[in-house]
């Protein structure tokens, strides 16, 4: 069955991914390393754009954008060449962008999602580098402010600019490929999705019948979905009340989860793109098969991998696997302790609790899953009280065997439980014959005397059973 | 008349007296000069060569002031491009070859006037009034490098470094009766010079003598990592310069002396030519048929990089900024009131010629023409070691003679344009005299074939007298 899509909805993608784990920038060697940093402690001349400053390509850089470029399936081309892009705009400080215009370092890829219908290729038209501007902060709100901030540590971060074809049919597929892309770029160890503005959205989208708008400033892969809905369902507005859509170029206001018009792209910038005269083009041909040598596994590889190799469930696999760290760390643990256990516990319970509290799992440590999920085996302790262990880890820290004996948690051992058993049914001779009299009741009251007798260790249900088990003899 | 000043006097003076002495000496000429050759003097250099003097320097220029054009960053003094709109600008860091000038123990005495951002050919256009001609004061001194040549005329600094976009270093030092190279395309890091039209440009020097030339071509050049386009490895001109023209084959490209040329021009260049031929060279016309063509195609390109290199002056950081309400209001009256009106034109061409529908007509177009004019270059030189022509058609102008008329100062670039397009290396060294104004011989050379054109320049001025005088004091 083909997903329905009565709108005739057309989305295609622009986005900008920041190469954040380099070192340097893409045009000169300073720190990447802005969130932590001074505002414009992490410049020089050159990403100041001061006179007689130059810039130099970022090898690195380079060769993140080739594995980026291959793990997305795309072409890389022979010969790369960076242009300007000349436009004027307060973060802008050479009042051009060095980019790319027609020799962009990849083309031609696919990404392939998850649709309703099984599976869908979204085509990736092509993938260029480019840097970054610096980041404005306005003092008051943006439109009536005082005065304008700006700070150019961001100023010529490495950034790769990705471009899909027209391929996407809805924003809940839109979120699906954004997740999906993040998931690739992340594996390649070029990506930190985490940071604030690694990855901005530009959205392209039309409906049967209706022009294309184009949706700006969708800082994050979580906005796009939202974007998408409201610009659908206003242009869909637009034309049942029989208007027409009108091309242009629309910002996305995230805090009020609406898109407003900006310009009409008739008025259109025209960025008078030519060669960069101060780069040489740049061969990378011949770098091709060594930055492929240097491609880890890939997610949907992967994925694979521990279905044949663990034996986990479809579920598990694709859970452990659409986040590299947490695969990571499911591999770590089924060192040591059983796999498809592992698995369970990892994806179902420990993911569980992250997401609640928008933790990464780097705020988990292995060691403390692997004693928590061997105490669980071994009987030690019940699997609710697991539970209650990683959720006192991640809500107030400690280590997993403390925080069972502060808390009592150690299951009580069977014969204990067993000897305080005999020794309630001896003791109680009322409540027994109660018991034997059809006083259901009773019981209840044995149950409490045996908690009493164990402190409360013993498991509640399984001290019924003993007893009535023990009685019945 | 004076005579010409060199850094091996200047070293011997320095020796028997300090280098404060030296650099105390050229100070007062230069307050006293009335050619506006500086567009800053730095009087501060005296702690420098008295650091010299306390704690002695081995290189090749201890002590030794040099003269800095304007366009090219030095960490502390200001550099302008004597344009209002980097009014109060001081660079935070040294352009590469003031850095190399530094680790050689050159003193920068100052930064040298010019045509605002380079753009000129006769330093009328500077922000702080044109430069004199030091041989006739009512001339201009050529440019857009003029203050960097007309400094070395009036011996207020020995050496000095100018760039060199499509004749800037050569038309100067024509007019100005001194000896400047545009070095190869690559040979000198551009790191830190403030661009004007970045394919094609180089910085290069200019001093009273061709060895002068030489020491300084081998501290300026080199590989730089911080400039992509820069290629060369070090070189050691000064000590193989050889008076020696035996069997070198110089070609006279018939196109360079055509239309605009001064008669008087005219004679000189072939005598010089003649010269060589008694000194043991031969010559031979050669043919280059897309000379013709370089002129526009080099403007078209000059400018379409310009318009873009200087987008980047909106008074948002640094420089002049002017009053407004908001950003675009406040960056459009900064570029307004900042620039000059040559630049100003420059930039709007530049523009035009970079737009959606014109760029292949003009931009692409000019591109391919450049292409022809290197290789009429190749051709040329594949036949011959050196190309000869008249530096400039003509001798030195008279100061507002031109300025109004840009068309006949673009054409003034006839012969020196090329050469930037094909970025080949190019020397001007004086060959005569008309009317008491010098006039300059231009040997163009293969690529990174310095130490060719180096040697036939010093060649001809062991065996000539054209660089004997100077001027002498201004008043």
């Amino acid at each position: 069955m083909a997903e329905e899509n009565p709108d005739g909805v057309v989305i295609g993608l622009e986005i900008h991914v920041q190469l954040n784990k380099l070192n340097s920038k893409m045009f000169c060697a300073c720190s990447t390393d802005y969130h932590n940093s001074e505002p414009n402690s992490n410049t020089c001349p050159v990403c100041l754009g001061l006179p007689g400053s130059l810039p130099v390509i970022n090898e690195k850089a380079v060769e993140s954008a080739m594995k980026v470029g291959l793990a997305l399936n795309c072409d890389i081309v022979e010969q790369t060449q960076f242009h300007r892009k000349n436009y004027f705009y307060p973060d802008l400080p050479k009042g051009f962008q060095i980019t790319q215009y027609d020799y962009p370092i990849a083309n031609d890829g696919k990404i392939v999602i998850e649709s309703d219908e099984g599976e869908h290729v979204v085509r990736i038209k092509r993938a260029h580098m480019e840097e970054d501007p610096g980041r404005m902060m306005h003092i008051g709100n943006i439109e009536k402010s005082k005065g304008t901030l700006i700070d150019y540590n961001r100023s010529g971060m490495a950034l790769l600019e990705i471009v899909t074809e027209p391929d996407i049919r809805s924003p809940k597929e839109s979120r699906r490929f954004l997740d999906k892309l993040r998931n690739i770029i992340e594996y390649l160890e070029v990506f930190d999705s985490n940071l604030e503005g690694a990855m901005r959205v530009d959205a392209n989208i039309s409906l049967q019948g209706g022009s294309r708008t184009e949706v700006k400033n969708i800082s994050s892969h979580k906005g796009a979905e939202r974007a998408l809905l409201y610009e659908i369902m206003r242009q869909k507005n637009i034309m049942r009340r029989g208007g027409e859509v009108t091309m242009e170029t629309r910002h996305f206001d995230e805090e009020k989860g609406c898109t407003v018009g900006l310009r009409s792209k008739e008025a259109e910038h025209d960025y008078r793109y030519f060669p960069e005269p101060d780069l040489t083009p740049l061969r990378v041909a011949d770098r091709v098969p060594k930055v492929t040598k240097t491609l880890p596994e890939l997610p949907d590889a992967k994925r694979e991998r521990f279905l044949s190799q663990y034996g986990m469930t479809e579920m598990h696999a694709k859970a452990l696997t659409s986040d590299i760290r947490v695969s990571e760390f499911f591999e770590e643990v089924a060192k040591e302790v059983d796999p498809k256990t592992s698995a369970s516990w990892v994806a179902d319970v420990l993911k569980g609790e992250l997401n609640y509290r928008e933790l990464t799992v780097d705020a988990f440590k292995v060691e403390d899953m692997i004693s928590i999920i061997q105490m669980v085996t071994q009987d030690k302790i019940t699997e609710k009280s697991a539970v209650e262990v990683i959720r006192q880890i991640l809500d107030y820290g400690g280590k997993p065997d403390e925080i069972v004996r502060e808390n009592g948690l150690l299951k009580v051992e069977e014969d204990v439980v067993s000897k305080a058993v005999t020794e309630t049914i001896q003791e109680n001779e009322q409540a027994v014959n109660d018991y034997f009299a059809g006083k259901e009741k009773s019981l209840n009251y044995l149950v409490g005397q045996v908690m009493k007798k164990t402190r409360g260790r013993a498991d509640a249900k399984e001290v019924r059973e003993l007893l009535v088990d023990k009685l019945n003899k | 008349m004076g005579e010409p000043m060199n850094i091996s006097k200047i070293k011997s003076e320095i020796a028997k007296t300090s280098s404060e002495e030296v650099l105390n000496s050229y100070l007062e000429k230069i307050n006293k000069s009335k050619i506006n050759g500086y567009s800053t003097v730095y009087d501060e250099a005296v702690e420098e060569a008295r650091d010299i003097d306390k704690n002695g320097h081995d290189g090749i220029l201890a002590g030794v002031p040099v003269a800095v054009k304007d366009n090219i960053s030095t960490d502390g003094i200001p550099t302008t491009c004597c344009s209002r709109i980097l009014e109060g600008y001081t660079p935070p860091y040294d352009a590469h070859v003031v850095e190399r000038l530094k680790s050689e123990g050159a003193i920068v005495i100052g930064k040298t006037n010019m045509d605002e951002f380079a753009m000129g050919t006769s330093t009328e256009t500077s922000c702080y009034g044109p430069t004199l001609n030091p041989w006739d004061t009512g001339k201009v001194p050529g440019g857009s490098s003029g203050g960097s040549a007309a400094v070395i005329a009036s011996d207020e600094a020995p050496v000095s470094l100018g760039s060199d976009t499509g004749g800037s270093v050569r038309c100067p030092a024509s007019y100005c009766g001194v000896v400047g190279l545009k070095p190869t395309y690559g040979t000198v890091s551009r790191y830190g010079l403030i661009s004007y039209a970045n394919s094609l440009e180089q910085i290069g020097p200019l001093a009273n003598n061709v060895s002068d030339v030489a020491i300084m071509m081998d501290v300026i050049g080199g590989h730089d990592t911080r400039d992509s386009t820069s290629v060369s490895q070090k070189t050691n001109y000064q000590n193989t310069l050889k008076d020696d023209v035996n069997g070198l084959k110089i070609g006279i490209p018939e196109e360079y002396f055509g239309e605009g040329i001064d008669p008087e021009v005219e004679e000189s260049v072939w005598n010089a030519i003649n010269k060589f031929e008694d000194m043991g060279a031969t010559w031979e016309k050669v043919s280059m048929p897309n000379t013709s063509y370089a002129l526009s195609a080099y403007y078209i390109i000059a400018m379409s990089e310009a318009s873009s290199n200087l987008a980047r002056f909106d008074g948002t950081q640094y420089g002049y900024r002017a009053d407004g309400d908001n950003w675009h209001v406040m960056a459009s009256r900064t570029r307004a009131e900042g620039f000059g009106t040559e630049v100003q034109r420059r930039i709007l061409l530049g523009t035009y010629a970079l737009s959606a529908g014109y760029y292949d007509k003009y931009y692409l177009k000019a591109l391919k023409v450049r292409t022809l004019v290197k290789q009429d270059f190749e051709n040329a030189l594949s036949n011959v070691d050196v190309l000869m022509t008249p530096t400039m058609p003509t001798t030195a102008f008279k100061l507002g003679e031109k300025i109004k008329d840009p068309l006949s100062l673009y054409l003034a670039d006839v012969n020196t344009v090329p050469v930037n397009l094909a970025g080949v290396p190019s020397i001007s060294v004086p060959c005569g005299f008309s009317d008491g104004l010098p006039i300059g011989l231009q040997i163009i050379g293969k690529h990174f074939n310095e130490s060719t054109i180096l040697q036939a320049a010093y060649s001809f001025e062991q065996n000539t007298d054209y660089n004997a005088g100077r001027p002498g004091e201004v008043e």
